[in-house]
């Protein structure tokens, strides 16, 4: 699922910096993502994971590193299976 | 300089009220001459109001957001730069209070506010940003413990009468524009070169000139938090709501002019409804809406203050943008009509009703965070925002 991340980060992030020197925990933010690149972001996980984030999941700590946005598809993921 | 104890006794509303007096005598001098409001400070220092958000622990009386958008309420009925002087201080004095109590140089900073009633100012733009405070050009340099810190900073709220300075920057050298910290900059840690001149429509005597700053100071005066995180958790939600309280506070005092027109023009002719009347019911009706909005607003911000996640979600940005644009447009509608119904009386300066001070400030709260840039913004997440259906929800 990273690899897929780390994809669509490079497609819409916008990062001043290549993506291959973010570590998987690295803070987002801190590294440059701003806030509407963080939206097209999510626009394109929704997309390639077919799945909408609820609005309890919609804040910066569920996007703030590669592996929070990975955990934040998991627990939707999950979820739907559940259901 | 030390301030009395025992006027805290007196509730918020009472001591405001003194200030309010104050500050309503020299509003149209601070307007017309484009000067500090000293005596309105002087008085709001002389009360104790400058420490009433810091916690009572630190020497402060724990005033909620609610408690102080009231008295920016009351305070812009009077004068709206000494009341926008108010408001900026406790938005920043929040960044304090929700995100520096942690850190034992911040809470002494809050003691020392408290005790000698410190009048916190805010250096958020730059040139060259456009205007966009959440990217930074200039960078904090730390070095032995020292941070020093150089920003061309376009305006600076009060910058000459403040007594410390809370200022945005990238967080190093080498910090993508968005990676910011906040730095508390005390009066003896800076000089300021002034660069522009504050010769504005209104809001005339905030005096936020422009300046070429320089501070050097102790590197644990910087908050030990991503100034993203602040922005997002007390300063946008602060920002909105206590401007909006200004805001209220013109658009209120502009109405009972009006209202105090068509009523002189009703008992002149007993039987025939003046002209205005209508109008005045319309305005009324302006006035609810924005009051009802800053209200719910505050209720949101006190309801979610708790929680940082709710705090830092999109449909809380989105909610709290809804309350800026709302009340700054409202406003500019609310004042408009009042000058319609007092007509030349509204227009010309030195009547009773006298709109012009009134109409001028209230220009003011589109442009402050530009309601075209906030837009955009709440465009931007209601791509992936759901907006709530329910009705109390």
């Amino acid at each position: 699922m990273n690899t897929t991340i780390r994809e669509l980060l490079a497609k819409f992030g916008k990062l001043p910096v290549a993506i291959e020197t973010v570590g998987d925990d690295a803070d987002l933010y801190a590294v440059g993502l701003t806030s509407f690149a963080s939206v097209q972001l999510m626009l394109g996980i929704e997309d390639a994971f077919d799945i909408e984030f609820p609005d309890n999941l919609l804040n910066r700590k569920s996007f703030a590193s590669i592996s929070a946005i990975a955990k934040t598809v998991d627990m939707i993921q999950d979820a739907r299976k559940v259901a | 300089m030390n301030f009395p104890v025992k006027i805290t006794e007196d509730s918020f509303a009472a001591r405001a009220a003194r200030v309010v007096a104050i500050a309503a005598k020299y509003a149209d001098t601070v307007d017309f001459e484009g000067r500090f409001p000293q005596e309105a400070v002087d008085a709001m220092k002389a009360e104790r109001l400058l420490s009433i958000q810091i916690p009572r622990n630190l020497g402060g009386e724990s005033a909620t957001t609610t408690e102080i958008a009231e008295l920016c309420s009351m305070l812009g009925q009077a004068c709206a730069a000494s009341a926008m002087v108010f408001a900026m201080h406790h938005i920043k004095l929040s960044s304090l209070v929700e995100h520096g109590a942690d850190s034992v140089w911040h809470a002494d900073f809050m003691r020392r506010i408290a005790a000698d009633q410190l009048l916190i100012g805010s250096a958020t733009t730059e040139g060259g940003i456009g205007g966009n405070l959440r990217n930074s050009i200039c960078a904090v340099h730390v070095e032995d413990g020292v941070c020093r810190l150089e920003k061309d900073a376009t305006v600076i709220s009060y910058g000459a009468h403040a007594d410390a300075i809370l200022i945005t920057s990238r967080a190093h050298a080498d910090a993508a524009p968005s990676d910011q910290v906040l730095t508390s900059f005390l009066k003896d840690q800076y000089t300021l070169e002034r660069t522009h001149v504050w010769n504005t429509l209104g809001m005339r005597g905030t005096c936020s000139d422009g300046f070429l700053f320089k501070g050097e100071a102790p590197a644990q005066q910087i908050l030990p938090k991503p100034f993203a995180e602040i922005a997002a958790q007390s300063m946008l939600a602060s920002s909105h709501l206590l401007w909006s309280g200004v805001w209220y506070g013109i658009a209120i005092d502009a109405f009972s002019r009006a209202q105090a027109f068509v009523r002189a023009a009703a008992r002149k002719s007993p039987g025939a409804p003046p002209p205005g009347a209508l109008r005045l019911a319309e305005v009324s009706n302006l006035l609810q809406m924005v009051k009802s909005n800053v209200v719910a607003g505050l209720k949101a911000y006190e309801d979610a203050k708790a929680n940082p996640d709710k705090l830092s979600s999109m449909g809380f940005a989105v909610a709290m943008n809804n309350v800026k644009i709302a009340s700054s447009e409202t406003i500019l509608e609310i004042v408009n009509h009042t000058m319609l119904i007092c007509g030349i009386m509204g227009y010309k300066n030195g009547t009773p009703f006298s709109l012009g001070r009134h109409l001028r400030d209230a220009h003011s709260a589109q442009l402050m965070i530009s309601n075209d840039r906030i837009l955009g913004n709440t465009s931007s997440m209601l791509l992936v925002h759901k907006q709530d259906t329910s009705l109390l929800g």
